[in-house]
């Protein structure tokens, strides 16, 4: 394994521009799995970001939160302002994996694994959070809603590091984040669900429901003209146009279709 | 890239110095060891044990600077300059409330459901927004069911015995 330990975040930005597909890594919740019975992935460049105090920790401004890309979902947990103001962030943390899990795995990290199950990235998509991108190049901002491709497919190239995730600071008047799992700890999602609502209107985001977390536009504007919704089923039509669940080891796409048109009937009508 | 750049770059074994229960300790290392191998094969502490290998168990628990984390997760290039503090670190006094409620049958969870526990009865705070069941979520035992652990953790914080 070869092994880049940078010092500083110019350091780390040198070595993404001077090779090529170098695995940035964090908590490495993702990348250590089953880790001896990999040797392929023993092969491949690594660079460490755990020594970049920069990329560290959780950062208010007057107008936004700032999760560095080493905040790890613990971070968020131990944070009275989230607790108290973005809430969603706090709760989806507390799905993710268990404390163990919580206390190293990164929201960077859950961005960039870009599993279409993952906890963290639909809170931050239904709060309009965006990723920082930097390279010698430069800066990049991109929406979270627009980072993804397809699946496993990022809007990054080898060169940048995401150093940053910034998360604007509204009012809401709807914030719910639902996740239906086999269980209540340790679960990956079979659907998974967030919803706000603000000033900038409705955001509808669904996990495990295609390639990709991704937000539901045609549920967006449902929601939007205040149509009056009597039962679940009056969902599945625009649950239809808006995602593409496939039948996997953890579900079937039809279960996935009504749970979603469930959850969100009964957190709409709640 | 800069000729300058002080950025170490390692293919084979190196030296990492971290703290270990409580005593500086530098020891050889490959970049691809996880502080789970290092702890039960290098340094022969064989109470942290290896069950899933993917972060669900948590039989291999340790503390990483004051939280525990899975050890099956952790390179052990990045506890450099850090602490960490496996079940051996722990007062065999603390286990008595487990004991005494029957929290252990096979043992094969009990090294790592013993760091988590301990680390509640360490953080009373935490109760005010966490149940002890769910901080205990990443910690799986096949055998007692969890009750015997929970009346463990609940006496301890109770100072009973």
């Amino acid at each position: 394994m070869k092994l880049f330990q940078p010092a500083t975040l110019p350091e780390a930005l040198d070595i993404l521009a001077g090779q090529r597909a170098v695995v940035p890594m964090a908590g490495a919740t993702d990348l250590l799995v089953h880790w001896p019975t990999r040797p392929a992935e023993h092969d491949k460049p690594y660079l460490d970001l755990s020594a970049l105090a920069e990329l560290r920790g959780v950062r208010w401004t007057d107008r936004e939160l700032q999760l560095g890309a080493l905040a790890t979902y613990w971070d968020v947990i131990a944070d009275q302002q989230a607790v108290r103001e973005l809430p969603l962030l706090v709760q989806a943390a507390r799905l993710v994996g268990a404390l163990q899990i919580q206390a190293r795995g990164t929201w960077a990290g859950n961005i960039v694994n870009a599993s279409p199950a993952a906890d963290g990235v639909p809170v931050l998509m239904a709060y309009d959070a965006s990723v920082v991108l930097q390279s010698v190049r430069g800066r990049e901002e991109v929406p979270l809603a627009e980072f993804y491709r397809g699946y496993k497919q990022l809007r990054r190239t080898d060169d940048q590091l995401v150093v940053a995730i910034r998360v604007p600071r509204r009012s809401y008047t709807v914030q719910q984040f639902h996740k239906v799992g086999s269980r209540r700890a340790q679960a990956i999602a079979k659907v998974g669900l967030a919803l706000t609502r603000s000033t900038e209107g409705w955001r509808v985001v669904a996990a495990s429901m295609a390639p990709t977390i991704r937000r539901c536009p045609a549920l967006e504007r449902l929601l939007e003209t205040g149509a009056d919704l009597r039962e679940p089923e009056a969902l599945l039509a625009a649950i239809a146009s808006d995602t593409s669940p496939i039948d996997d080891i953890r579900s079937s796409a039809e279960y996935r279709r009504h749970v979603m048109a469930r959850v969100l009937f009964s957190a709409v009508r709640a | 890239m800069s000729a300058n750049s002080a950025f170490i770059i390692h293919h084979s074994a190196f030296a990492v110095e971290f703290t270990l229960n409580g005593s500086p300790i530098s020891v050889e290392i490959d970049a691809t060891d996880r502080l789970l191998d290092t702890l039960r094969y290098r340094l022969g502490l064989t109470g942290t044990k290896e069950g899933c290998g993917e972060g669900e168990c948590g039989a291999c628990t340790v503390y990483l600077d004051g939280l525990p984390v899975n050890a099956c997760l952790v390179p052990t290039y990045q506890v450099r300059g850090r602490r960490v503090e496996t079940v051996e670190s722990l007062a065999p006094a603390r286990l008595d409330p487990l004991l005494t409620h029957g929290a252990t049958q096979c043992g094969a969870c009990t090294p790592g459901v013993a760091m988590t526990s301990c680390w509640i009865i360490d953080h009373p705070d935490l109760l005010a927004t966490h149940s002890v069941r769910e901080l205990l979520a990443g910690n799986l035992c096949r055998c007692t069911g969890y009750d015997g652990i929970l009346d463990g953790i609940t006496a301890a914080m109770q100072g009973r015995p």
